[in-house]
């Protein structure tokens, strides 16, 4: 079938601009159903050679179905794929390959103990005696592209940024016609991010097709030029951004009904609340990271908020701060009027500190137990036991106060914690430590994986329960959410931590350069501990 | 095609009508066994299941054995609830039978009513240090409780023997492998007269109300369950694994040991090379079919108690070996976890798809 004949019987007859080119992948009626959710509802999307074409969605919108289902993982039920015009049935990704997909996705799929030119030739199936060719392809490749790589390093050795580089020269080495992103940025600082446009951008002109999923809106008005905009795995929008308005496009992605974004007041605090001070600690994970020497403290009444790239010491820090992994020398994390540090974390509750982990379901709440038992969880202290036994009218009421406190939606109290939706869950877990009006709350990446409205409502209970006096320490990957909602923000880079400044004297800039490792730690522990404790009195 | 898919969400249903599909399951295969072996299969069946219990006597009898069967039980159930696989309940027991008996047999001559409880106590504690082995090893060496309970029952069985045979024989007894008989003032006082139904029964239904009131009503119970079902929760919220560990650990021994000392105290009356036919065994089956809930695991281990009578029952009257009573056992778990599968599981009919077109490349 030419592609006149395939334009002629597959697109609509309206004369819609994108019809006037042949599309290099095309989707029409696209539908995918799973048990319970219509992840795919009949999905249309046009890419022409050499565009960058957004794919806009908050999360459980169905982008991650979609691109499953072009890079072959995901078998849609209805629907055809014209792959050049062609109509393909594209039957698992190394047939995507083949056709010239490549992909990358946002959880990388590398062997941490082989080196660069080995994880490659795997996923290529390169035969051992080509394997130099291969070295020397990547290294022309990614000089070409401006991703320096040393292909012979071991992938444990390079950093996040540098191990997206090798899944996307894993794609260019090949034969490729169109590459998939999936939220690329999320795991990069600023300055990588731009890097990383100049690379996609090249590709580009030189007629490669680049799908890029995202739901940060900034970043996809910077580098594309089309976006389809996903809503409850549907297509609400589509669009090409120099008309469309950030706003505009931010409705199509959530709806009419839910607020967008609000600016939070700053406040200035004094008084230290939890003061940490030459925290060490040697991991015990050969793939963790070792913290050293860190120094920083969270005021009464602000929220400090730490950034940095997964994987620079953000468990380990979360753990040893919630007493989870209690460290051996107990003064280097104080409260005012006690050392915490070798506590463990029923000891901290009590002392008025709450922890919300980075996991909600396994973690934060336990999957099959109902919200009342996953309020008494950690609302243990709060009068819900007496004698050793439990209160049971006392924790329904608890729970159905959180629910309708922080409008958490579930068929009611008696609900499993699995059948909340990730944002539902999150609230409900950020509304029990809520309701105990901790002194301190530990929250780590509050806001991952749930919807603009659940996102909304978190920070607002934030927001809250500092204004009454409590100290927040938010650690997270999301830059944009810690400028939005914290007072004074620092980064971790490697274990150790970057000087701390008021969010409105600093910059998404100069915050990017912490979180690569450019600030002054000095190069002897010594030194460092000298500096350092100029700055914060030790407790 | 019969296809197998997972279902949206864990069925309750299912969770309590498999034990009873299982039993149904393993009577149709018993009643094929009976038919192979030449035995009309409902005569067969009824001789094993109905005629133990069709007297007064019988169901005293039932109770006698359904005692230290829900005693070993009700102390699993605790442990599985917090993933802690304690299989070592028959060792347990036999450790509590032993030292009971070593306590008792000193005082044959004795009537104070505080040499009972003295006995009672022993045994307990004798079952809390054999599992106590155990619960040291997994939270000091991180060691894997079912190998090294295991391990322990052939130890405490050895041992056992080792005293009968040896230091606890009874001087008198014509070097028979039994001990001396235990004063009465050591024995469980009868409570039915004519039978074997001793106060061992009406301890085990008391602790079966104790269990209950612990696991559903206690901080303590909810915290065993938290770690059984998500212990990065039970860390995260600050509940001491290790104390846990330790605590449904000694649970379940020391009612393991009440069940030794309180079969030697009770129907035996001194201790003897063979004072249980698998008892600890059959708890972990009752567990599981009991649905680690104490109502639960006290009919399971009713019907445990049937199938160790019916057993000999099979034997006196069909002439048929005792080994089938571990068969029965051993079915009912097998089709219990292939029905457990459903919990989770649906089976549904499937058309067959038709065979994807060939690919079509560019």
């Amino acid at each position: 079938m030419s592609t006149a004949q395939y334009i002629d019987r597959h697109l609509p007859a309206n004369g819609d601009e994108l019809l006037q080119f042949p599309s290099r992948l095309a989707l029409r009626g696209i539908s995918k159903q799973y048990p319970g959710c219509l992840a795919n509802d009949s999905i249309d999307l046009d890419i022409p050679p050499g565009e960058i074409h957004a794919l806009l969605g908050e999360n459980g919108a169905g982008k991650s179905t979609l691109m499953k289902v072009i890079y072959g993982l995901v078998k849609p039920d209805a629907g055809e794929i014209y792959w050049r015009g062609k109509s393909v049935r594209i039957s698992d990704p190394s047939h995507a390959r083949r056709l010239g997909i490549g992909m990358v996705f946002q959880h990388f799929s590398l062997f941490e103990t082989l080196t660069v030119t080995q994880n490659i030739a795997l996923a290529l199936g390169t035969p051992a005696k080509e394997m130099r060719a291969l070295g020397e392809r990547i290294s022309n490749v990614s000089a070409r592209y401006g991703m320096r790589l040393n292909p012979d390093r071991l992938v444990h050795t390079l950093s996040i940024g540098e191990r997206q580089r090798v899944e996307i020269v894993r794609c260019l080495v090949q034969d490729i016609h169109l590459l998939i992103l999936d939220e690329p940025t999320s795991v990069l600082t600023p300055q990588e991010v731009n890097t990383l446009f100049v690379t996609l951008r090249q590709l580009a002109t030189e007629g490669c097709s680049i799908l890029f999923i995202s739901h940060k809106l900034h970043e996809v008005r910077a580098l594309c030029q089309k976006a389809t905009v996903l809503r409850a795995g549907r297509v609400s929008g589509a669009c090409v951004l120099g008309v469309e308005t950030t706003s505009s496009i931010a409705r199509m992605m959530v709806g009419d009904s839910t607020p967008i974004s609000t600016t939070y007041t700053k406040v200035r605090a004094e008084t230290p609340f939890l003061s940490v001070v030459g925290l060490n600690k040697a991991t015990h994970d050969p793939f963790g990271t070792t913290l050293k020497n860190l120094a920083f403290e969270v005021r009464r009444g602000e929220i400090l908020g730490i950034a940095g790239v997964a994987g620079n010491g953000q468990e380990e820090l979360l753990a040893a701060l919630s007493g989870e992994e209690p460290v051996k020398n107990g003064d280097s994390i104080c409260l005012p009027d006690a050392a915490i540090g070798h506590l463990p974390p029923d000891a901290r509750r009590r002392m008025g500190v709450a922890f919300v982990p980075e996991e909600r379901l396994g973690r934060g709440a336990v999957p099959d137990m109902n919200l009342r038992e996953n309020g008494l969880l950690t609302g243990f202290m709060q009068g819900l036991v007496r004698r050793g036994m439990v209160q049971s009218e006392k924790v329904v009421t608890f729970a159905d106060q959180i629910i309708t406190r922080f409008k958490v939606k579930a068929a009611g109290s008696h609900s499993e914690a699995r059948s909340l939706s990730g944002g539902n869950l999150q609230k409900f877990i950020i509304g029990r430590e809520v309701l105990q009006n901790p002194k301190l709350l530990i929250t780590a990446h509050p806001t991952w994986g749930v919807d603009i409205g659940a996102a909304v409502a978190i920070h607002e209970a934030l927001i809250g329960l500092r204004d009454q006096g409590a100290s927040i320490l938010v650690v997270s990957e999301d830059i944009d959410e810690l400028f939005q909602i914290s007072d004074r923000i620092c980064a971790i880079f490697d274990g150790r931590m970057s000087p701390q400044k008021a969010t409105a004297e600093t910059t998404i800039e100069e915050v990017g350069r912490w979180m690569a490792g450019d600030f002054d730690y000095g190069e002897d522990a010594g030194s460092a501990a000298s500096q350092v404790s100029k700055e914060i009195q030790p407790c | 095609m019969l296809i197998m898919e997972r279902r949206p969400e864990p069925s309750r249903w299912m969770s309590y009508l498999s034990p009873v599909l299982a039993g149904l399951l393993t009577l149709l295969t018993g009643a094929l066994v009976f038919s192979l072996l030449g035995q009309p299969p409902l005569h067969a069946l009824k001789t094993f299941l109905i005629t133990p219990i069709a007297d007064a006597y019988g169901l005293a009898e039932l109770c006698v054995k359904a005692a230290p069967i829900l005693l070993c039980a009700l102390g699993l159930a605790v442990a599985y609830r917090a993933n802690v696989w304690n299989i070592g309940a028959e060792g347990q027991l036999l450790m509590g039978g032993l030292a009971g008996s070593a306590l008792a047999v000193q005082f044959t001559d004795s009537d104070s009513a505080w040499l009972l409880p003295a006995v009672l106590l022993c045994g307990i504690l004798a079952g809390m240090v054999w599992a106590g082995l155990a619960a040291l090893l997994k939270t000091r060496f991180n060691t894997n409780e079912i190998l090294t309970t295991i391990m322990l029952n052939y130890i405490a069985f050895n041992l056992l023997q080792y005293f009968v045979h040896g230091p606890l024989k009874d001087p008198h007894g014509y070097n028979f492998p039994e001990s001396a008989v235990f004063a009465d003032a050591a024995r469980l006082p009868i409570l039915v007269d004519a039978t074997r139904v001793h106060q061992g029964t009406v301890i085990a239904l008391f602790v079966g109300a104790a269990v209950w009131l612990l696991m559903g009503r206690s901080f303590l119970g909810f915290q065993i369950r938290v770690l059984g079902r998500d212990s990065r929760a039970a860390r995260m919220a600050g509940f001491s694994e290790k104390h846990l560990i330790w605590l449904v650990f000694l649970i379940s021994g020391g009612l393991a040991g009440l069940a030794g000392v309180a079969e030697v105290a009770g129907p035996i009356g001194q201790l003897v090379p063979n004072i249980s036919p698998g008892y600890g065994y059959a708890a972990i089956i009752v567990a599981f079919l009991g649905r680690l809930h104490p109502v639960g695991v006290l009919l399971a281990s009713l019907l445990m108690a049937l199938l160790f009578m019916g057993g000999e029952m099979l034997q006196i009257e069909l002439n048929l070996p005792l080994a089938l009573t571990g068969m029965f056992q051993g079915m009912l778990l097998f089709y219990l976890l292939a029905c457990d599968a459903l919990i989770v599981y649906r089976l549904r009919w499937h058309r067959k798809l038709p065979v994807p077109a060939t690919v079509v490349t560019s």
